[in-house]
């Protein structure tokens, strides 16, 4: 590295592939000092500005803080605490609309000042190099140091690297077009930004530190070069003004010649880089121990009467800005954050200026047209001419857009900065950066997919396996228990009698309780325990409740049900002669149609007796028809089964005449049960155990939905009881328990009232 | 030697079995869908090729004309062929099973591939010794190779760009075709084999 | 006699061949079909049985037998791609949404807590044992671990799980073309 650091010195530079050339408009910003703003209406603190996790928020609703008090704690590793931008009082915690171009919002703690802006205790260390490296970096990470470039990389773990750094970068090159922050900030902060660099290199220790910037700033360049005078170790560079130079990869071509490698960081070469506002940043917060609360900002564009820097605290909302620098809207207004290659339209003027924030750009349509008129590729080759990182774009948009990903990853589309150079060029106006981008969210999108997947897989198996386990312990332990009887038994003959006369009781039972099953013949698969049925009649109740969502059936609804059974019921009469294909694609087609009808009933469940349960059977609802369409043949064929079974079950358990019901709907799913009762001697499968339940219900639901039509009064009352959110019955001095009981006693009495209306067959 | 390379260009170029020729369609459009696939049909087409255009010959020369049995020549031929297919089946599904299902029912039907039924005729009809047959066989193979991982680099390009409806598929698939085989007829007169 | 040459000539050709390729049968016979562990890969493991088969294990085996590719809800039309891409399949549209909007909403399980009665018939149900709680004991879903299968839904006696959608973050927000609503901004 020393003879590369030589040639640096000698003043070498080389060159970056690519690259563009659009006009600079900086001077609409350049010519005024850096003003102070007046205190905003409230400031947003968002919590999380940096790459890394949000901290924990430590202050409270209605507490007052003073300015720079930290609003977070840290807690873990690649963490920044956020600081209060002026002291004031916590009117909310709450999320925010975020500086992000999804518009979403972020959790964020809203200061509302107080006028006063006084101070947080500050700590400065001027003789910082009488600190241990960790307490130096622990103080910038204290003091929220994130990198300003626009990247907002934790500093502190920046300076930590333990990898050995030859050469320190000052990137002060600012190559994107409108914004002028850094310039404004060497020009009148040389001195102490040439300080912040010190600090840096007293954590880094590299052989050279060369200060970039970029040939379209000369006041800068002077500013830095008298502030590095005598600064042997400290090397001025103006590098001419091309797009994007300011990119970290790229500066370091231009400074050293070397790339970085793919996937890797600059540390793997040796080299650091920091922006020039972060090294204000380090000096303020080291030196005169000021956390990080404000930064220049550029407010600039055609549409700002007065365009200028600002120092804008962290948290200012937009609008505030806006307004200080004369802000006039277009008909169709765009606010840009950032700059116009690499910035994002904001979806709201509140959104706040975060550490990231260098400038918020106001164009006029004319400077600044939309990208709306997208037209096809003609492969002309500009993109790759332009693109800095020597990759194809034209490549990539073809993939990106084709979704073929592992293709774009061929060409590394994970290489891509995202500077928008490629765009900048494209005659047919192509948004090319937009398709990179969706293709890398799809990427990283499925790669988290894939590990969940992965995960479930693992927990599924270890499931397996616990069940599994407990299977074969129970196993052991009846073995073992039946030894112990067997040898008891041996030892002691009165036991043995004691088995048999148990094992005759049992007998007796068993015998006892089928003869009043057969004298109802419709009793099939109840369990002989009463407690056994009562349970399984609740549970099936509560299906029931929920699959009760349609209030009103239309009688569109119930013909539908009726051409539905009714070609179900066709079918069902070939089901050996049929082909899986066919019913496969019956039973999609009948899966259609009720869906559609579930889709119906919803609609209309918003009728009045019913009200506060269509909430939960609508949910129910939507939750069925997922269900509904999985359906093989053999489930529906179970499906029928378990209904007719729960059909029969109703008959016995409620002695109630029918209500109205079409019969021919009832008729026609009850052939189709008929039918379906041919193959009974397959053998079930636990899926087809389980499709049963799930056919019970919907089964019922579908009745349940092509017969409701009357008995609202029955249902009245125990929906009104049910309703979970509007306690109509006195219960205020009812215990928990009792509400519950009396909630399933109120699910219990519905399905009971639906099973009436339901009829008897 | 010369008259071996000019065998060889010429077989390649000037009469490529597939867009001159017109022989070996089938698996031209069937696999072409992905590259990766072409190339293991290519690979695998080869492999018969060449062995099937040397066994063919030794068979012919051997056998059936000593007997005087030339008329059993298709159905010897056949025969081979089939033989050595399958037996490049069961090669490529020990040693690549993946390749083997992307490359499906197609395996099996290079036995019906008339490209190989032809070469092994042809060298018949252009009386080739075995040096010769070999090359003809490795060089239509070769070809026919070339024309296909073109052609399917194409599909994959056309897959993803913006085609007018009626053209989308086979459609756009065939009028690419046509224009390679307007392509080759350029080498036309290259070579001149007698 | 010609005929006697013949016969002999092709049957000698055809025991030849024979042999050839019972010795390359047996040379390269090919054991296990490691097709199946491939599918499975490719399925997103929710084991929620909503393809018909009780877990996607024995789905992928029944891809492998010939099943249709296009059963599988929580995998969507990628994994459908990506099925067909393997097993040289057709794409087809998902069993049953022919007509509508592509992904289904991801969602996870929620309970609520104040009606649970603390059954644990929710815990035996869900495949990636996903639900933590004992009998009597309150139950509630990891949501971390929770795939949307939506097995647990059924058996609750009292009803108290919702599927919700999962919340977008900015983290996990994906780019879409022309997604910047047009808005006033004054």
């Amino acid at each position: 590295m020393d003879s590369l650091v030589d040639k640096i010195k000698s003043g070498y530079l080389w060159d970056f592939p690519g690259g563009v050339f659009p006009p600079e408009r900086k001077s609409l910003s350049n010519s005024q000092s850096i003003k102070q703003l007046e205190l905003a209406n409230e400031y947003i603190v968002p919590v999380k500005q940096h790459i890394g996790h949000a901290a924990n928020v430590i202050v409270e609703l209605g507490q007052l803080v003073k300015k720079g008090q930290p609003l977070t704690e840290l807690q873990g590793p690649m963490e920044l605490p956020v600081h209060a931008p002026t002291s004031g009082e916590v009117i909310a915690i709450e999320p925010r609309m975020a500086a992000h171009p999804s518009g979403l919002s972020e959790l964020a703690v809203v200061i509302k000042p107080d006028g006063e802006d006084t101070w947080y205790e500050k700590k400065p260390t001027p003789n910082y190099l009488a600190l241990s490296k960790v307490e130096l970096l622990d103080k910038l990470k204290q003091a929220g140091i994130s990198g300003l470039g626009g990247a907002s990389f934790p500093t502190y773990v920046k300076q930590s690297n333990s990898q050995p750094i030859e050469l320190l970068i000052i990137n002060g090159v600012e190559c994107e077009p409108y914004i002028t922050a850094d310039d404004m900030l060497m020009r009148e902060y040389a001195t102490e930004i040439v300080s912040g660099i010190e600090i840096f290199t007293h954590l880094l220790q590299p052989k050279l530190v060369v200060i970039a910037i970029e040939n379209n700033k000369p006041e800068a360049i002077a500013a830095i070069e008298q502030a590095c005078q005598g600064k042997s170790q400290f090397v001025v560079r103006a590098i001419p003004t091309k797009y994007p130079a300011g990119g970290e990869k790229q500066l370091i071509q231009v400074i050293t010649g070397q790339e970085v490698p793919s996937h890797g960081i600059t540390a793997d070469i040796g080299i650091i880089t920091q922006n020039v506002g972060t090294a204000f940043a380090a000096y303020k917060a080291i030196v005169q121990g000021e956390p990080l609360i404000e930064r220049v900002v550029t407010v600039t564009g055609e549409q700002i009467k007065s365009p200028a820097n600002v120092w804008a605290r962290i948290g200012t909302p937009v609008s505030h800005l806006l307004a200080a620098q004369e802000y006039q809207a277009l008909k169709r207004p765009r606010i840009i954050m950032g700059g116009p290659m690499m910035g994002f339209t904001l979806h709201g003027s509140q959104v706040p200026v975060s550490k990231i924030t260098n400038c918020v750009l106001a164009p006029s349509e004319k400077a600044l047209p939309r990208a709306e008129n997208e037209q096809a590729c003609i492969r002309c080759g500009y993109c790759a001419d332009a693109c800095p990182a020597s990759l194809l774009p034209q490549q990539l948009y073809w993939h990106s857009k084709a979704k073929e990903y592992e293709k774009a990853q061929d060409y590394k589309l994970f290489d891509c900065i995202e500077c928008g150079a490629c765009a900048y060029v494209c005659p047919s106006e192509i948004p090319l950066v937009q398709y990179y981008r969706i293709a890398k969210a799809d990427i990283k999108a499925e790669q988290v997919e894939q590990e969940k997947a992965e995960k479930a897989k693992e927990r599924f198996n270890a499931r397996n396996e616990r069940l599994e386990r407990e299977k074969q312990e129970r196993l052991e332990k009846h073995k073992k228990a039946a030894e112990s009887r067997k040898q008891s038994m041996a030892k002691d003959p009165s036991a043995q009698d004691k088995v048999a006369a148990a094992l005759a009781r049992v007998q007796a039972k068993k015998k006892s309780s089928p003869e009043t099953d057969q004298t109802d013949k419709t009793q099939t698969t109840e369990p002989a325990n009463a407690a056994k049925a009562k349970a399984a009649a609740a549970i099936a109740r509560a299906k029931a409740k929920r699959a009760a969502a349609a209030q009103e059936a239309t009688a569109v609804e119930t013909a539908e049900k009726q051409a539905n059974n009714q070609e179900s019921a066709d079918q069902q009469t070939q089901t050996d002669s049929l082909t899986p294909a066919q019913i496969r694609a019956k039973a999609i087609a009948a899966k259609a149609k009720a869906k559609q009808a579930a889709k119906e009933s919803m609609t209309e469940s918003e009728q009045a007796p019913k009200n506060a349960n269509s909430e939960k059977s609508t949910e129910a609802q939507a939750d069925e028809p997922s269900a509904d369409e999985q359906l093989t043949p053999a489930q529906i064929r179970a499906k029928a089964i378990a209904a007719k079974v729960k059909a029969k079950q109703q008959a016995k358990t409620q002695n109630s005449e029918s209500a109205d019901s079409p019969d021919n709907a009832e008729a026609k799913t009850n052939t189709e049960f008929q039918e379906d009762k041919v193959p009974t001697d397959e053998k079930l499968t636990p899926a087809q155990a389980k499709a049963k339940a799930i056919a019970a219900k919907i089964k019922a639901k579908q009745q349940a939905q092509s017969v409701e039509t009357k008995s609202p009064e029955v249902e009245n009352e125990p929906n009104t009881e049910k309703n979970m959110k509007d306690h109509q019955t006195p219960d205020a001095e009812l215990t928990e328990a009792e509400l519950r009981q009396q909630r399933v006693k109120a699910a219990i009495a519905k399905a009971k009232a639906k099973k009436e209306s339901l009829g008897d067959k | 030697m010369t008259d071996y390379f000019l065998l060889f260009i010429a077989t390649v170029l000037v009469n490529n079995f597939v867009l001159v020729k017109f022989l070996g369609l089938c698996p031209f459009m069937g696999v072409s869908g992905k590259i990766e696939t072409a190339i293991g049909m290519s690979l695998a087409t080869t492999f018969v090729l060449t062995l099937a255009s040397i066994a063919s010959y030794l068979i012919d020369q051997y056998i059936l004309n000593p007997l005087g049995i030339e008329f059993l020549r298709t159905l010897a031929f056949i025969l081979v062929i089939a033989v050595v297919v399958q037996f490049t089946e069961m090669v490529v599904h020990k040693t690549s099973p993946s390749l083997y299902r992307l490359l499906g029912i197609f395996l099996p039907l290079i036995t019906t591939n008339c490209a190989v039924l032809g070469v092994a005729l042809l060298n018949i009809n252009e009386k080739h010794n075995l040096i010769e047959s070999a090359i003809y066989g490795f060089s239509a193979a070769v070809g026919f190779s070339l024309v296909l991982i073109l052609f399917s680099a194409m599909r994959e390009r056309l897959a993803a760009a913006d085609i007018p409806t009626p053209f989308k598929g086979s459609a756009i698939a065939m009028v690419t075709a046509g224009l390679m085989s307007l392509a080759f007829l350029g080498f036309t007169g290259l070579i001149k084999v007698s | 006699m010609i005929l006697l040459y013949s016969l002999l000539a092709l049957g000698l050709i055809a025991l030849i061949f024979g042999a050839v390729l019972g010795y390359a049968s047996i040379r390269f016979k090919v054991e296990s079909d490691p097709l199946v562990d491939q599918i499975d890969e490719i399925l997103p493991q929710t084991q929620c049985g909503q393809c018909g088969y009780p877990g996607c294990k024995p789905y992928a085996e029944a891809i492998a037998n010939g099943d249709d590719i296009n059963k599988c809800p929580p995998g969507g039309d990628a994994t459908i791609k990506k099925l067909a891409d393997l097993t040289g399949k057709e794409v087809k549209p998902l069993a049953g949404t022919e007509g509508e909007e592509a992904e289904p909403v991801k969602k996870v399980a929620y309970i609520r807590e104040a009606e649970c009665i603390g059954c644990t018939k929710c815990i035996q149900a869900c495949p990636v044992d996903a639900i933590v709680g004992a009998a009597k004991h309150m139950h509630t879903v990891i949501i971390d671990e929770c795939t949307g299968c939506d097995l647990c839904v059924d058996p609750c006696p009292v009803d108290c799980i919702d599927m919700l959608p999962v919340a977008t973050k900015p983290e996990n927000w994906r780019w879409q073309l022309n997604s910047i609503p047009v808005k006033q901004i004054q």
